[in-house]
């Protein structure tokens, strides 16, 4: 009976420690994996055969002292078991890789190659957006596909055909295995550093009614970031990136209300926010600054840094704001650059002339258009006009939380 | 090594080059082609006749039906294509890009199916 405790006990321990283990380790296993087999999705099983078998062995064997390593090797040797089961496959190029390779995982040095290899496979350009955040998710955060269904809000079986499609066109079509060349990297790099900011914008917008892929994939972009940051640290868009979001996720915390409500930078309880992801934010942002070689991701970092300056709206330095938002828009001359500056406009030069800025931005279906609009309306006291765009708002917003916010905006 | 299709497509009622335009292609594409075949990837290439002059076959229950025209009912039309290989889709790109200056139009990179073994 005691037994059977402490049994249960340490399967219990032993079940949580193989979740943490796959959450660092799987991504790190699957791209070594892939460099080792050639194949994805043979990759993909092999390692999650290893992470059922941690299961069962780990409570009674207990945790090996590298995890890491023992999911790789295990994940290896199911693969070579394999080739010999199918001995009519004609593969000898990849088991005579698998049968040379040393038994111990490679150096720490080539195994995080191996990520930000299967990363740039993953955001090749041939492949669509969707497909790129969808595998990036699957493959190297080891989410399953119902919750990556869930985060993008397709039916299931639509989100598993996307998966296999895009790997079955990664192997047919022959999309290289390498981290791009120094020379390609400016090109290659786009895609990587949209699909990782798309994941975390996800994660932020994700309906309430998912809260748990919220927090998953806004802690995977971060992540992400911070794997990128880690391989790539003299490229000052990838530490821009991470900076950004790692101010956004600062204060999630203080993004909803007790009752779920969404609770607008503006009016957020900056004790909520998450002081050591704001220190470690700013403190990037500043040597960013000191690079002087400006971007998107490091501007709009800037822009977050300065609002996590000041405990409230009243207190935000909206002139400095304003600024930035200025260089942004030289960087990124788009209609919703364009939209957030006339919001810094608004409490600088007032809401008359930021509304004359905003008016005529091809927005029509961008739903913060219609919110801005709509705010900037009530505050020049065109009230009708203003229930108008939260109306147009309103009908294009699906998530419930946002809803509510709206609605109680509009009814004023 | 991998075979590509990097295939050109006209569009029906798109304005036909001056002969000046068409000589100038006909020279980008020639130098292209040379630049291929000394590289190693070429396997073959040619350019197609317009599709009104195509004829479809078909083979129904043992009889033949013969059609006049393409098999596509569509605006755009196969032109002309490349048959290259190479390592990998990496490579091919950079080959279609500059296909794509050359012959100034889109070009359809596709994979052809591993040879069966012999």
């Amino acid at each position: 009976m005691a037994d059977t405790t402490v049994m249960a006990g340490a399967t219990v321990m032993a079940g949580a420690t193989v979740a943490g283990v796959f959450r660092e380790e799987y991504g790190r296993a699957v791209a070594t994996l892939v460099r080792l087999l050639g194949d994805i999705t043979l990759a993909e099983e092999t390692v999650q055969d290893a992470f059922v078998l941690a299961l069962e062995r780990w409570p009674q064997a207990g945790v090996p002292a590298n995890p890491g390593g023992w999911i790789v090797t295990t994940a290896r040797r199911r693969a070579i078991d394999r080739y010999r089961r199918e001995s009519a496959r004609d593969d000898r190029h990849a088991q005579a890789a698998l049968l040379l390779a040393p038994d111990e995982p490679p150096e720490v040095g080539a195994v995080r190659d191996d990520r930000l290899r299967l990363l740039f496979t993953c955001c090749h350009p041939s492949l669509s957006i969707e497909a790129q955040v969808a595998l990036t998710l699957r493959l190297l955060g080891g989410l399953d596909t119902p919750q990556i269904a869930r985060a993008f809000l397709v039916p299931e079986p639509t989100m598993a055909q996307r998966l296999v499609r895009a790997k079955k066109k990664i192997r047919d079509a022959g999309i290289p295995y390498r981290v791009p060349t120094e020379a390609e990297l400016p090109d290659r790099l786009t895609p990587v550093l949209a699909v990782v900011y798309l994941v975390y914008t996800a994660g932020h917008s994700a309906s309430t009614g998912a809260d748990l892929v919220q927090g998953e994939l806004c802690a995977e972009a971060v992540r992400l970031a911070r794997v990128l940051a880690d391989l790539l640290p003299d490229e000052p868009e990838v530490l821009g990136l991470l900076a950004l979001l790692l101010l956004l996720e600062s204060r999630r915390p203080a993004r909803t209300g007790p009752a779920g409500e969404l609770v607008p930078l503006g009016k957020q309880d900056c004790g909520r926010w998450d002081r050591a992801l704001v220190e470690e934010g700013q403190a990037r942002v500043r040597r960013l600054l000191r690079r002087g070689a400006p971007g998107p991701y490091q501007v709009q970092a800037a822009i977050q840094a300065v609002h996590a300056d000041a405990a409230n709206a009243a207190a935000t330095d909206w002139r400095q704001v304003l600024d930035l938002y200025d260089l942004l828009l030289a960087l990124l001359p788009t209609p919703v650059v364009a939209l957030n500056r006339a919001v810094a406009l608004a409490e600088t030069a007032g809401p008359a002339q930021a509304l004359a800025a905003v008016e005529g931005l091809a927005l029509e279906n961008y739903q913060p258009f219609h919110v801005v609009r709509a705010d900037l309306l009530t505050r020049v006291g065109r009230a009708a006009e203003a229930v108008a765009a939260y109306e147009r708002a309103l009908h294009l917003t699906g998530n419930a939380v946002e809803r509510a916010f709206l609605e109680r905006r509009r009814d004023r | 090594m991998i075979q590509y299709l990097l295939s050109v497509h006209s569009t029906e009622g798109d304005p036909e080059p001056s002969p000046e335009q068409m000589q100038a292609m006909y020279a980008d594409v020639e130098a292209f082609n040379a630049e291929v075949q000394a590289s190693g990837a070429w396997v073959f290439a040619g350019g197609l006749h317009p599709p009104t002059s195509a004829t479809v076959v078909r083979v129904q229950d043992g009889e033949v039906l013969l059609t006049d025209g393409p098999f596509a009912e569509s605006k755009e039309q196969l032109g002309g294509f490349w048959i290259v290989k190479a390592a990998d889709l990496d490579a091919v790109l950079e080959l279609a890009r500059r296909a794509s200056i050359a012959c100034q139009g889109p070009v359809e990179v596709r994979p052809f199916q591993d040879e069966p073994a012999a």
